[in-house]
């Protein structure tokens, strides 16, 4: 009984028509060449789902904080995600100056975090699976023990004044997205 | 009771003793009998299943993209078209493996009806395969509504309302069908969802007749049955290699006409968006539904029309008790043979009868046409078995292996029909000055030099009037223009986009940015008709597609104008005399002058220059993937060629020791 995992024509392999390792050649080669032609036909229809060339023409915003004030927070949406942009309070820039990084579960100093200590700038997305957390200074009170930032409510994670991660399951700080500073009132972000 | 199963390898006795899949597919696909004189009209069924399945899978990856609403589907097309990676291949692809289904399923009834495989014991096989015809026609028409172009929109009103012919029950139905009092956007939404399912329906009836044939096993070009084992060969690999060989050279047609001419077998018409005003002047069904289209017309009544064009496809289902003969190959039937050869006739005149408008000679013909294709399933056929003695047969397969020549006549002309209906579509043009475009043929790339100055024609001229609403700003950089020069041209453009509501909520207007669509000078159609006195100039983004002849057809049309009309033409106030202008009489003044621009490259702008320019332009705007799609063009058919190749070398090897 043949088995199915023999390559195409192996049974008719003997016989005329050329000894048979060379006919056993043109199988595999034919065999071979079809194969890469099938992967390589494949990609297309895989990368058609990547995002189009729309979706990465969108890839920067430009937002005006002119207006915002120390202790507020705007959001401004950005390749479907809220981004967060607070104007922090000098308490808040000290609370965050101050933390001793060896203690962080993502170790980075406050200054890695911000190009003007004034300006916080975050992707508003949890690092465990994707929610938006939400700031409540209220219930992160800095001094009572809170850590004066962002609290997911999907699991509990609780984010500090520079956004990063101090306790429950997230992995990761908040991300900082690529900005840059256009003037005083303008951001680009992307 | 456990399957004994006979594999060797622990992972495939494991599950094949549990789920005999692999002993199935062994039995079905390797072992199983084919007669050794079937010939390659027998890998008409394998063509058809590979194109089936090219086309859900393109279908379910293009359903990702696109989106069924009225307001948007034209867009979403091109958006697929122009924004998704690869996606013009993928709609390309789409779009022109619909006619090639349907081409080798045209090619597998012929040969169905000519070696007589609908007899006995076939009879069920060949119903099953006439259900696959019927959800075929129903899913292809469904499909061509979903671009949402003028003959997408008009055929579905004018198929739709084949069922108001059905008196009583006619109107309601359609209605019914509609979800409304016209085709709009329930419509278009339920027929996507149909256009969707179905072919799974299709994928699962295909099954069923892939059951039937291997229960009573394949028929052959004499008709006769396999006396013994010395007469068949096991499906592998002998009729797989043939299969494949043939997929190749299907696979290399099919490329042909997706890279190098994809809008081949469509229509112009179909660039406009759906207009639920206005008719196009001339509509045509794509070529495969031409000669149905023929019979409706035929008949000069509605519901006689309508009862004849459903009855030509059921008719296929009975052709098994309406042919009485006892001999099932045509082979051994010459007056059989010369009035089946005479029905294929008689359908590619149909065909041509369809693509024409329902005039003079076409109206005879349609009707001869009509009545030929009923008289000869209805009254031949019963009467040709009964009274026609056959030549006499062989008495076994072994016997008459010889080359059958009909064979050869039949693909051929089976090719040469498919190609003929080409020139069907092209009925009736106005001869338009020829150029010579850089662009042009399966070398040809756009010169982006031409196309910069004709986008500055576009700018200073054509753009006053006419958007590009299909075509965002950062499109130019496909003739060369560096991001930072698209930015200020968007900026410095004349015509404003929305802002998204600012503060107080109020949407004011903004220069457009390089990913906003080129815009015209009107908010809508009402402005643009109000402003132009009744007239509404084109969106331009897809032009040259959206008119028979293209870039030839533009660059005409801008430098076709006469001073005065001929001697004996009415000239309606305020429209001028165009040669080119379907009717002459267009509401564009003649707006290329000499020098109407200055070109910055030293090019002496001559008005034909500067249309020829402008055109350019209008092709890239239109099809701005081009040269992308020759340049993989190219490449996919040496593959191709070299794999066709290598697959004909190992037929021949697998078949060596037969012959």
């Amino acid at each position: 009984m043949p088995s199915i995992t023999h390559p195409i024509g192996a049974d008719a392999a003997e016989g005329g028509g050329g000894a048979p390792s060379r006919r056993h050649f043109l199988y595999l080669g034919t065999a071979a060449m079809g194969a890469a032609g099938l992967g390589a036909a494949a990609w297309p229809f895989i990368d058609s789902m990547n995002p189009a060339s729309d979706t990465l023409a969108l890839a920067t915003i430009e937002v005006n904080i002119a207006s915002v004030q120390p202790g507020q927070m705007i959001v401004a949406a950005w390749q479907g995600k809220p981004v967060f942009i607070r104007r922090r309070t000098p308490e808040e820039i000290k609370a965050a100056q101050d933390v001793d990084i060896t203690t962080l579960r993502d170790a980075e100093a406050d200054s890695a975090r911000v190009q003007k200590p004034e300006w916080l700038i975050l992707i508003g997305v949890c690092t465990h699976l994707g929610c938006v957390p939400m700031f409540d200074g209220n219930a992160l009170h800095l001094g009572d023990g809170g850590f004066g930032g962002w609290f997911c409510s999907c699991h509990g994670s609780q984010f500090d004044t520079a956004g990063r991660i101090r306790k429950g399951p997230a992995p990761r700080n908040l991300s900082v997205p690529r900005y840059v500073f256009l003037s005083e009132a303008v951001i680009k972000i992307g | 009771m456990v399957h004994d199963s006979k594999f060797t390898n622990p992972v495939i006795k494991w599950i094949d003793t549990r789920l005999p899949i692999f002993t199935l597919l062994q039995r079905e696909y390797l072992e199983f009998q084919m007669p050794r004189n079937v010939n390659y009209l027998w890998a008409s069924g394998a063509l058809a299943t590979l194109a089936l399945v090219m086309l859900m899978v393109t279908g379910i990856l293009l359903s990702m993209q696109y989106t069924a609403n009225t307001t948007m589907a034209f867009a979403s097309v091109e958006h697929i078209m122009r924004d998704v990676n690869y996606g013009w291949l993928l709609r390309d692809l789409h779009a022109n493996l619909s006619s090639f289904f349907f081409a080798a399923i045209y090619v597998h009834m012929a040969r169905g009806i000519y070696y007589g495989s609908y007899q006995n014991p076939r009879e069920l096989l060949w119903l099953i395969g006439a259900l696959i015809f019927l959800l075929m026609v129903m899913t292809g028409f469904l499909g061509y509504v979903l671009p949402w172009g003028q003959m997408s929109f008009w055929a579905a009103t004018v198929i739709t309302n084949l069922f108001s012919a059905f008196p009583v029950v006619g109107d309601p139905i359609v209605t019914w069908l509609w979800g409304g009092f016209s085709v709009d956007n329930p419509t278009l939404n339920r027929f996507y969802t149909l256009h969707f399912m179905l072919p799974f329906v299709l994928l699962a009836v295909v099954i069923l007749h892939v059951a039937a044939l291997h229960s009573v096993g394949s028929n052959n070009p004499l008709g006769i049955d396999p006396r013994g084992p010395d007469e068949t060969v096991p499906f592998h690999p002998y009729v797989t290699i043939k299969d494949l060989f043939a997929c190749c050279v299907f696979l290399l047609v099919v490329a042909a006409f997706v890279f190098f001419a994809p809008t081949y077998w469509g229509h112009p018409d179909n660039f406009i968006p759906a207009n639920p005003m206005v008719t196009p002047s001339h509509i045509v069904p794509e070529w495969y539904y031409l000669w149905l289209y023929a019979i409706l017309r035929g008949i000069p009544d509605k519901l006689g029309g309508t009862v004849a064009m459903f009855g030509a496809v059921l008719v296929l289902f009975v052709i098994p008790w309406l042919d009485t003969a006892k001999v099932r190959s045509l082979k051994f039937r010459p007056r059989a043979r010369v009035c089946f050869w005479l029905m294929i006739i008689d359908i590619v005149v149909l065909s041509f009868c369809g693509a024409r408008s329902p005039e003079g000679v076409w109206v005879l013909l349609a009707r001869v046409g009509t009545g030929y294709y009923f008289v000869y399933f209805l009254i031949l056929m019963p009467l040709l078995g009964r009274f026609e003695t056959p030549r006499p047969m062989p008495a076994s397969i072994l016997e008459s292996l010889k080359k059958a020549a009909g064979v050869a006549v039949l693909a051929t002309a089976a090719g040469a029909l498919t190609l003929g209906f080409a020139g069907v579509a092209q009925a009736e043009e106005v001869a338009l000055p020829s150029h010579t475009w850089h662009q042009a043929g399966p070398f040809g790339t756009i010169d982006q030099k031409q196309a910069k100055r004709g986008f500055q024609v576009y700018q200073e001229v054509c753009s006053h009037c006419h958007a590009l609403t299909l075509v965002p700003f950062r499109a130019l950089a496909g003739i060369g223009f560096t991001e930072d020069q698209i930015k200020e041209i968007a900026a410095q453009w004349p015509y404003q986009v929305d802002d998204e509501p600012n503060d107080e909520g109020k949407v004011l207007k903004r220069a457009p940015r390089p990913y906003d669509r080129i815009v015209g000078p009107f908010a809508n159609d009402k402005e643009a008709g109000a402003v132009m006195g009744g007239l509404l100039p084109p969106d331009l983004s897809v032009i040259t597609k959206a008119r028979h002849g293209g870039e030839d057809y533009i660059a005409a049309l801008l430098t076709g104008y006469q001073e005065s009309a001929p001697a004996g033409f009415k000239l309606i106030d305020g429209r001028f005399y165009n040669e080119y202008f379907p009717g002459h009489q267009i509401g564009m003044p003649q707006m290329l002058q000499d020098d109407s621009v200055s070109y910055a490259d030293g090019t002496k702008a001559t008005a034909e220059q500067e249309a020829e320019d402008v055109a350019v332009f209008l092709s890239f705007v239109a099809d701005p993937t081009q040269d992308e799609r020759k340049h993989l063009g190219l490449r996919v058919m040496l593959f191709l060629l070299v794999l066709t190749g290598l697959m004909y070398g190992c037929k021949r090897a697998v078949w060596h020791d037969l012959h």
